[in-house]
């Protein structure tokens, strides 16, 4: 079976779903949230280098670039908001982020 | 990159040179931040409003004709120059407001000024990107200083946890927005807008349509409408009230302008298409905003879903797709920032001798205990519901006209009907002031609220006075758009 560009583009999708859903079905930790978010970059990722590789085309391989770049800046911000959070409630579990509601 | 359009191998640069002083700028100021410690936040502040009022005139003064540079990454044009300073008055705003709140509530840290300043040359990259990839990393650059803002009040628990859900739910908007991106990258083997719309014409595959949906979809989420508004009164209710009025204000204009550009500039073939989804989130938008708010105590939650309907209100103009739509659009967001930094000069101005009570139930008997705020209140509030001669009137006409002109009477209809209903809450909101005992008085508001109320309200009620120069300069913006 040869691989064609619609293979790469279903995993890309699988990811991407699978990273959405670990968001909204996640009642346990922030952390898997995160992990979540770094897959649905993930997923965008890998669908711009396969996108690149079929168009011959250099941009999205530059894009991916940045997107790894902001990806690790956001991680780190979304891990320090994490660690003022802990301090501050003493949990990171997703079902005790309630103070505000409606 | 286009072949027939040689790279550049050095870019104009004069036509980004408002960003690249404000980039500069930051840099000295987390220098001079660094050197002097943590008494450097009074110095920090000043020189940050020094810095943003420099980069306003650099715009102001900058030559009006499009020129696009950095390879056709980067558009400067009149549409850009009005959001960009739309976006500048906003930030000063917000550094005015924050300077005495940050004081009297013990967290006065340099580092504040400086974020709100990287997150004004994130709005305006993203105001100014002509491609998918600067779009994202302004939008970035935008997102990362403002989770930090909302976090900044770092002891208190409600702001960390607005922190972190904004934090969760703009990353998760960002990674849409950058799905479709990638889509439409994929479908039409190109970033930029020129390109895309060029690629983009007459009936799409579903690739196309799919990643504008999922673009759509992460531009709601920046300007908090329907049904991607979910994070906007939890952030709202637990950041800290300069941090709200700043969220309120410049995040939504830019991500309003990104979303303009994006449409009109990349989309243009499918105006059809793209007109049915901004009108049903404009609905949605300007209903939940509408009904939403009736039932919250807290008036910092009702300015959110106040902020979530006038988001509708701002996408009528965009649905209608033409000219006038866009330019009624900006004139639109011109007031909505005023009349927004106004009642959040008031909400911050509530303030007692020991706390600040947010419950719309404090304000009781302002119209008594200090009768000047409180007619400034009043008329922001009647301003808010449309009722003219006051400002918020005119934003409303010109998009509704707009919509009526493009054959979307039913839009125009639910925006008046919907601006009916919204009178519930910001008429009770007068009630309380003016008709409710008082239940004791706030202390005077300090001096960077008082000038950001006394230059919004009289904007408000001066407005149709002299309503021409905005709106040719909203003219001129909205042309430029459709120039190219």
């Amino acid at each position: 079976m040869e691989l064609t560009i619609g293979h790469f583009l279903v995993v890309g999708a699988i990811l991407f779903t699978l990273g959405v859903f670990g968001i909204f079905m996640n009642r346990k930790n922030v952390i898997i949230i995160l992990m979540s978010i770094e897959l649905i970059l993930l997923a965008v990722n890998l669908n711009l280098v396969a996108f690149s590789a079929f168009l011959g085309n250099i941009t999205g391989q530059i894009y991916a670039l940045m997107v790894l770049t902001v990806a690790a800046a956001e991680a780190a911000i979304g891990l320090a908001i994490l660690v003022v959070y802990f301090r501050n409630r003493g949990t990171i579990a997703v079902e005790d982020i309630n103070m505000m509601k409606g | 990159m286009n072949p027939s359009f040689p790279p550049e191998i050095v870019p104009l640069f004069m036509p980004a040179a408002a960003e690249i002083v404000l980039a500069a700028g930051i840099l000295v100021l987390v220098l001079v931040g660094a050197f002097r410690g943590e008494k450097a936040s009074a110095v920090v502040n000043m020189l940050a409003t020094a810095l943003l009022i420099v980069v306003a005139g650099i715009l102001i003064m900058a030559p009006t004709e499009t020129v696009v540079t950095f390879n056709g990454a980067f558009v400067a044009d009149g549409f850009g120059r009005f959001m960009k300073v739309l976006v500048l008055l906003g930030s000063l705003a917000a550094l005015l407001l924050s300077r005495d709140y940050l004081r009297r509530d013990n967290f006065d840290r340099f580092e504040y000024p400086i974020l709100i300043c990287i997150a004004a040359l994130g709005m305006m990259t993203m105001i100014a990107a002509n491609d998918l990839i600067g779009l994202y990393i302004g939008l970035e650059l935008q997102n990362i200083a403002l989770y930090v803002l909302a976090t900044i009040h770092r002891d208190n628990a409600r702001s960390s946890e607005a922190g972190l859900k904004y934090f969760v739910l703009s990353a998760l908007s960002s990674g849409l927005l950058l799905y479709g991106a990638s889509l439409v990258y994929g479908f039409t083997g190109s970033v930029s807008y020129p390109e895309i719309a060029q690629a983009v014409q007459g009936p799409q595959g579903l690739g196309v349509i799919f990643g504008l949906v999922f673009i759509i979809a992460g531009l709601a989420f920046k300007m908090s409408a329907v049904p991607f508004h979910m994070w906007t009164p939890d952030v709202y209710e637990g950041a800290p009230t300069p941090v709200t009025a700043f969220l309120s204000s410049a995040p939504k204009i830019a991500a309003m302008a990104m979303s303009i550009r994006i449409l009109v500039e990349a989309f243009p073939g499918i105006t059809r298409e793209w007109q049915q989804i901004i009108a049903f989130i404009s609905v949605a938008s300007m209903l939940l905003g509408a009904f939403g708010a009736i039932g919250q105590a807290n008036i910092k939650r009702m300015m959110a879903y106040s902020s979530i309907g006038n988001m509708g209100y701002g996408l009528v103009g965009i649905a209608a797709g033409t000219v006038e739509g866009m330019q009624g659009v900006a004139i639109y967001l011109a007031i909505y920032l005023a009349m927004t930094l106004g009642v959040f000069a008031c909400i911050q101005g509530m303030r007692t001798e020991n706390g600040r009570p947010e419950l719309i139930a404090d304000l009781a008997g302002l119209a008594r205990t200090s009768p000047g705020r409180a007619m400034f209140f009043a008329a922001l509030m009647f301003s808010l519901i449309g009722i003219p001669p006051l400002a918020g009137f005119f934003g409303k006409f010109y998009v509704f006209a707009a919509a009526v002109q493009a054959g979307l009477y039913w839009l125009a209809v639910i925006g008046f009907l919907t601006s009916v209903v919204s009178a519930v809450y910001y008429l009770r909101v007068i009630k309380v002031m003016y008709f409710d005992d008082p239940r004791g008085s706030f202390v005077p508001m300090a001096i960077g609220e008082r000038v950001v109320l006394a230059v919004t309200g009289v904007f408000v009620l001066a407005f149709w006075l002299a309503p021409s120069p905005l709106r040719a300069a909203a003219g001129v913006a909205a042309k430029s758009l459709f120039a190219h």
